[in-house]
């Protein structure tokens, strides 16, 4: 009797905009319910676990710092470019040139003592970062190569770069022919805030580029061009807006962001050069910017939750002996629940009477005609 | 007339959306014999009203009554049933397919099987109302004017008892015009009734013989167009007593701002007109109205002007400055201004708010420093537009889309003219905008003008371009028509110049260079 049809919104609802996340995390935590019990747990005990548990102390909460500083600093940095509609997929690959060319200049200073060598340590990262990110800017705005592409593409080299280097010659010639580099000099890592925790000064890299980036975003007139650039290219142009100029500059600072939070993983919980320096944090950061609305709060909140999952991942495998991949499917839940959520914001869920539904479709097509 | 009963009759039709009643409890009579205009300002709730009569929209409320038969229309195809056609202003024809094809797709099957008898009755049908249509033609090969003819004759093959046509000569010449007019008139003759939706109330003082006007949703007035004047007509349509035609005294311009010559631009883009060879001066203190049927090289013009496109060195110069390579924020610097023809997507960004629309072009005003964004400069500049033009909006924060076309652009207008600007080029000012804000517009110009700014105004509204322009000239297929004072300058011309009817020559400063004459 009664169909189920979506009606597009008069105007866009801000209230679904926020609601949206919300809900999407409710469907996230009861599809991995509904998962949890069909693997034979308990689904409230492995919730718990999986999300609670890892933050059940102080120790839980300074790891969480260690992982939200990453997903911070790329997350910014893609909120930037995509502003702009710049669809850079590329942090992970710029993560990646970070971890390796910061890493290999501290490998030049294993026998440091000073704590200045993380001063070129740490703009090496950067400038990596960077420079594999002029690559898509360069491609972008020269041939007008779609980025989605191009940064995918340059994540895989990124990752075969590093590959080779821990492979080949950065291998740490004591290191038993392990496919990783030497542990760098105590000097050359990242202050940590006690020596209790892991955590270090990167999470403040990543407070910094969150002020930062919202500061360039809300007052500066760049910032300004961005969001009309991503808005609204045709006004950008009346305007006479630098477009290709605009994309360098969103690509590079997402490129620099993005190499910080390389080198600083290195520098930091890692200590060494080894093949898997990401867990994926280029692409999370991509969910958090889109759950966090794009909004500093949003994202702060959408990185913890991002950086939660992955410590949730460890404690399932080491409590329940569960794989730890369902890190990854509890992201990947999350950004299909949010897309499918989204479409809320502009659209409505309307009931209709099924006869009418059959006459509005036969005045769609007769006025088509 | 009145004592026959009416074709169509409608009593108290209320139709309400989210947020607005688009109709009020609209009372109409259409009767046979009867060319019925339907006049409002945008936002009257016209368009609404018409949706209702052709079935696309259901009333909430409301009797319908089809020659004295109430019934409820339950869509376009029923509507054609009784004997109702519509041409909508925006054509709905497939450009690959001929004439005779495009008609075949709207007639039921048993007509359109056979394509040869049907190509016989459109030219019967055409022929007989004067519209020459050829059935073999492509309709990618056809003017604006007999696209529409294609529209009608779609209309008239049915049995047509109400012909309804929602604004049909904002698109057409004022030759096309009177062409359109004697069609209508002779299908009136013969016992169909026509709705007529216009903006331009001349023409409805001109054709039709009954009037229903709409304001807010509301009718607010019937009258017989033969009897009333067109400023009567406008009263009822604003409602209040603002002025509505002003004679403007014209200028006479003096030091050369904008000087353009041998301006020859090919766009890349097949569909874009080229620029041929144009040659322009325009002096401080006037106005240059260049009217033309859209799509003759006015965009192309419009973005050469306004640094989206660029042309080759000294083809434009501003007060001397050779401006044809500098990009549009450039050319602000140096007393620019741009008014385009898209409000939404291009003079403002429809998601961002009216304070943040205001910085869009005039961030050169000072409104930021070193890089930051002075928002107390913003916020008084964004301020002073909305009370200076009369923008009615929510505030600073109301979303450029949350704003009708006609405050839009007031407001930006009001953001061009306050940057100052020693040259301002405006594209169609006044489109689809009321009547209210159309005079607020002019006005606003006619200030700048005697303030010495030089301003180019591109139009498809003659009487605008004869109200306001100093001086006027057409373009036509990227060719530029003679430059000669408005006064001098008989409507007859203007229509022939539309049309391409004149000597590129005469037009060119440096005749040497010239090539071939364009007719």
């Amino acid at each position: 009797m009664f169909n189920i049809q979506l009606e597009k919104r008069p105007s866009d609802s801000r209230a679904m905009a926020y609601l949206s996340p919300l809900i999407a995390i409710a469907l996230t935590l009861i599809a991995g319910g509904i998962l949890f019990y069909t693997l034979g747990e308990d689904p409230l005990t492995a919730l718990y676990t999986f999300f609670i548990a890892p933050l059940s102390d102080v120790y839980g909460w300074t790891e969480l710092g260690i992982k939200v500083a990453p997903l911070l600093l790329c997350a910014m940095g893609l909120t930037l470019c995509f502003k702009a509609k710049i669809w850079n997929i590329g942090a992970e690959g710029q993560f990646i040139m970070g971890a390796l060319g910061g890493g290999y200049v501290s490998l030049q200073f294993l026998d440091a003592e000073s704590s200045f060598v993380l001063i070129p340590i740490l703009l090496a990262g950067t400038a990596s970062g960077l420079l594999w990110a002029a690559i898509a800017a360069y491609l972008k705005t020269q041939f007008k190569a779609n980025e989605i592409l191009t940064t995918i593409m340059l994540n895989y080299i990124a990752l075969n770069a590093l590959l080779y280097g821990v492979h080949g010659p950065l291998k740490d010639p004591d290191g038993f022919n392990f496919p990783q580099s030497a542990l760098f000099s105590d000097a050359a890592l990242l202050p940590v805030f006690s020596d209790d925790y892991r955590l270090n000064i990167s999470i403040l890299f990543g407070l910094f580029a969150l002020v930062a980036i919202w500061t360039l975003m809300s007052r500066t007139w760049i910032g300004y061009q961005i969001q009309v650039l991503g808005e609204d290219p045709a006004a950008a142009r009346y305007a006479g807006f630098k477009q290709n100029k605009l994309t360098w500059f969103a690509l590079l600072v997402c490129g620099a962001l993005a190499g910080l939070a390389g080198v600083s993983e290195v520098s930091g919980p890692i200590g060494q050069l080894i093949p898997h320096v990401s867990p994926g944090y280029g692409y999370a950061a991509i969910i958090v910017v889109f759950l966090g609305r794009m909004q500093p709060i949003g994202i702060l909140l959408a990185s913890m939750l991002l950086g939660l999952t992955y410590m949730g991942g460890e404690m399932v495998q080491i409590e329940m002996s569960l794989p730890k991949s369902l890190t990854g499917l509890f992201q990947g839940m999350l950004l299909f629940f949010l897309l499918a959520t989204d479409l809320l914001i502009s659209y409505r869920i309307i009931r209709v009477k099924k006869h009418t539904d059959k006459a509005s479709t036969t005045n769609a097509v007769s006025q088509g005609v | 007339m009145t004592q026959k009963n009416p074709r169509l009759s409608l009593n108290g039709i209320w139709k309400r959306y989210p947020g607005c009643i688009a109709n009020q409890d609209i009372d109409l009579n259409v009767f046979p014999n009867e060319i019925h205009a339907l006049l409002g300002e945008n936002g009257a709730g016209k368009s609404t009203l018409m949706k209702i009569i052709y079935g696309v929209v259901k009333p909430d409320e409301g009797d319908f009554l089809w020659e004295n038969q109430p019934l409820t229309v339950s869509g376009p195809a029923h509507a054609r049933q009784l004997g109702i056609g519509m041409v909508f202003q925006h054509f709905s024809l497939f450009e690959t397919l001929t004439v005779a094809e495009n008609i075949a797709l709207s007639l039921p099957t048993d007509q359109s099987k056979d394509l040869e008898a049907l190509s016989k009755r459109i030219q019967t049908v055409s022929a007989k109302y004067g519209m020459d249509l050829d059935p073999q033609r492509f309709v990618h090969t056809l003017s604006v004017g007999e696209q529409q003819r294609v529209e009608i004759v779609r209309c008239l093959l049915q049995d047509i008892k109400l012909l309804i046509l929602d604004e049909p000569t904002s698109v057409l010449t004022p030759q096309e015009v009177k062409g359109l007019f004697n069609t209508l008139n002779q299908l009136a003759r013969e016992g169909c009734s026509i709705l007529f939706i216009s903006h331009k109330l001349d023409e409805v003082t001109e054709i039709c013989t009954a009037a229903t006007i709409l304001r807010n949703g509301q009718v607010t007035g019937s009258c017989n167009p033969q009897d009333v004047s067109s400023e009567d007509l406008a009263r009822m349509m604003v409602g209040n007593d603002t002025p509505l035609n002003q004679d403007y005294k014209k200028a006479e311009g003096k030091e050369t701002v904008l000087s353009i010559s041998s301006l020859t631009f090919k766009s890349d883009d097949p569909f874009a007109s080229p620029i041929n060879n144009l040659n322009l001066e325009a002096k401080a203190g006037e106005i240059i109205g260049i009217a033309g049927v859209a799509g003759n090289g006015q965009d192309e013009l419009m973005s050469l002007l306004s640094g989206e496109e660029t042309s080759s060195g000294n083809t434009v110069t501003l007060l001397g400055y050779d401006i044809s390579q500098l990009n549009p924020a450039k050319r602000r610097e140096l007393g620019f201004a741009f008014v385009p023809e898209e409000r939404l997507g291009r003079g403002a960004v429809p998601d961002m708010s009216l304070l943040e629309n205001g910085l869009l072009s005039a961030s050169h005003c000072d409104l930021t420093q070193n890089g930051w964004i002075n928002f107390e400069k913003v916020k008084a500049f964004g301020q002073n537009i909305i009370d200076k033009y009369n923008v009615k909006c929510s505030g600073l924060d109301a979303q450029a889309k949350s704003l009708s076309g006609g405050n839009l652009q007031k407001f930006i207008l009001g953001r061009e003219i306050e940057q100052n600007p020693k040259l301002l080029v405006c594209s169609h000012p006044t489109w689809g905008v009321d009547i209210g804000a159309a005079i607020l517009i002019r006005h606003a110009l006619i200030n700048l003008r005697d303030q010495g700014a030089a301003i180019i105004v591109v139009s498809e509204d003659i009487d605008e371009l004869y109200q306001i322009s100093d001086r006027i000239c057409a373009i036509c297929q990227g060719d530029l028509s003679p430059i000669k004072n408005t006064q001098d300058v008989s409507i007859e011309t203007l229509g022939q110049w539309m049309a391409g009817q004149f000597d590129t020559h005469t037009s060119s400063s440096d005749q040497d260079i010239a090539g071939v004459a364009h007719v």
